[in-house]
């Protein structure tokens, strides 16, 4: 592309616009390396890991358990509302009445704008006694992947129909020539086609279900332990900063800001898998 | 001339209503969750019997009101408990008492419990109801997340530290706890009494129980016979003088009583 003189105004604006949003993010790990300093720097990164239990004005501050509790429900929700959303698009796009199609979707893109809140305290209210008839306390691992479940699932849905959308329609003119059948077009034909763009999707519902507060704090039941079972309550890095940063002080506040740090890391972690996997590779 | 005269006329306005805003006196209140709502609504009337005074109320626990006092960040620091033997430096005032009620399900048949038995319970020694008198199943443990004050004088009754506690759910403020404990009939938690008998009288399925024999009420809190419970207090830095000492005068006097007990809270004895 040649530059012309007409655009180097808009090249500084986003020039410009670039540099501010990298600068955020700079500027938050920054401060959340600046917040838990104090307590990184008197008993180390390694005694997060290693320490028996979370008891920060005990001074024992192990937040491994709440690490795999937090990959536990994200990584569950991502598994189950996958297939759902997938389905949900599939069906809608190809296989749904006209009449029921525009007010499904409607309805899925609907379910995106809830709030987290709500949703929280239709599961405590409504999910976690449910749970808690077949096996105490209700609160659970289980509670907080199908709360997360119901969050993504149109993050999920709405992302892969936009991919689905996207696909060129000489694709499908191709797979028609061929006299495929409509399930092997979209098996065979569509779904590869759209890869990269489903997988941007489901990623982004998994750092939004990994980053989600509010609902799994009011049904997963807060108990900071390493999940063995579906019922076990659990607690997330988020919820631990939510429920106890407002009473926090000291060491017990800086290790917060450390629950903060290892949180960020997660999703750096996911963001850089998701440019692997979903690498640059349009409609391949 | 005239443009002269105007522009001192407006000059010496301005500076007027400059000097009646610098008359404008702040407040600011931090700390204790519980005793915020309380603080707005003293707040609210000190304003209105006080022209030209504005207070500022934000809540974040008793440990922030503690250190914000200590600080100078707040003029006043909002604690839910008795100031600590390191904190005894600063001066605390009363406002009024809140006593903390153990609460079970509406259909737990259980009927009271006594204190070994609440901490074998909180400990893990117990799990069961039928274990203290009640139906076959599990014993749903509801804690508090640590740094709470209600937490802090759950544990210091009991003699127990938060890391002996085995809870089955962690929460955050009271309106969690009971919502948490309507939900499900084997659970058992602690929250303020005032908050629990406002929630039971109006349908929530929750019950209180007693301690010691003492049932768990506003009015035994208010005499003195309900042995958990707990002062809210207000707290400064030095000896309260000017606007901070008539604040706090005026949240301890009989005329504020009624906005105590509306917050379910119990006022001082007049």
């Amino acid at each position: 592309m040649s530059r012309s003189r007409t655009d180097q105004p808009l090249i500084s604006v986003l020039a410009i616009s670039a540099v501010i949003a990298a600068a955020i993010l700079l500027l938050i790990l920054l401060f959340l390396l600046r917040e838990s300093w104090p307590v990184l720097n008197k008993v180390g990164i390694l005694r997060f890991f290693t320490d028996d239990g979370w008891y920060p004005l005990e001074a024992r501050f192990g937040l491994a358990p709440m690490l795999w509790a937090t990959l536990a429900v994200g990584i569950g929700a991502v598994l189950v509302a996958t297939p759902l959303g997938l389905a949900a698009t599939l069906f809608t796009r190809f296989y749904a009445p006209r009449w029921l199609a525009l007010p499904f979707q409607r309805m899925v893109a609907l379910l995106a704008g809830i709030p987290s809140v709500v949703f929280g305290l239709w599961g405590l209210t409504v999910l976690v006694p449910f749970i808690a008839a077949f096996e105490p306390p209700g609160a659970s691992l289980l509670a907080g992947i199908l709360i997360l479940t119901i969050m993504i699932l149109p993050t999920i849905a709405l992302t892969a129909d936009a991919a689905l959308a996207a696909v060129p329609e000489h694709y499908l003119r191709g797979s028609a020539a061929l006299g495929f059948s409509r399930a092997t077009t979209i098996l065979g034909v569509l779904l590869p086609a759209a890869k990269a763009g489903i997988t941007g999707g489901i990623l982004l519902a998994a750092a939004r279900a990994l980053g989600e507060t509010m609902a799994v704090l009011m049904v997963a039941g807060n108990v900071v332990q390493t999940p063995t079972s579906l019922f076990d309550p659990i607690r997330t890095l988020t919820a631990n900063i939510a429920l106890e940063m407002a009473y926090a002080t000291g060491d017990h506040r800086a290790s917060l800001f450390v629950s903060g740090l290892m949180l960020m890391g997660l999703v750096l972690v996911l963001a850089m898998s998701a440019s692997r996997l979903g690498g640059g590779r349009l409609h391949g | 001339m005239f443009k002269i005269n105007q522009l001192i006329a407006s000059v010496l306005m301005l500076a007027i209503t400059s000097l009646t805003y610098a008359a404008d006196q702040k407040l600011v209140l931090t700390g204790s969750s519980t005793i915020a709502p309380l603080a707005v609504e003293l707040g609210k009337r000190f304003e209105k019997l006080n022209p030209g005074v504005r207070v500022d109320v934000q809540s974040g626990g008793s440990s922030r009101g503690v250190s914000d006092a200590r600080s100078g960040l707040a003029d006043i620091g909002m604690a839910s408990r008795a100031l600590k033997d390191e904190e005894k430096d600063l001066k605390s005032f009363t406002i009024a008492l809140d006593g903390i009620g153990v609460i079970l399900h509406k259909d737990n048949p259980v009927k009271t419990l006594t204190d070994q038995q609440v901490i074998d319970i909180y400990t893990g020694k117990i799990t069961n109801w039928r274990d203290v008198g009640g139906k076959d199943g599990r014993i749903t443990v509801v804690n508090k997340a640590e740094g709470r004050s209600t937490l802090e004088l759950f544990t210091h009754y009991y003699k127990l530290k938060n890391s002996d506690i085995k809870a089955q759910v962690v929460i955050g403020d009271n309106q969690q706890g009971i919502k948490t404990v309507a939900g499900n009939p084997g659970a058992i938690g602690y929250v303020s009494i005032g908050t629990a008998e406002f929630e039971s009288g109006n349908g929530t399925p929750i019950k209180l129980l007693p301690m010691e024999g003492v049932a768990a009420s506003v009015e035994n809190v208010r005499n003195g016979s309900f042995p958990l419970s707990r002062p809210l207090n207000l707290v400064t830095k030095y000896v309260p003088m000017g606007l901070v000492k008539q604040f706090i005068d005026f949240t301890r006097s009989k005329e504020v009583a009624d906005l105590v007990e509306a917050q379910y809270f119990v006022p001082l004895p007049h």
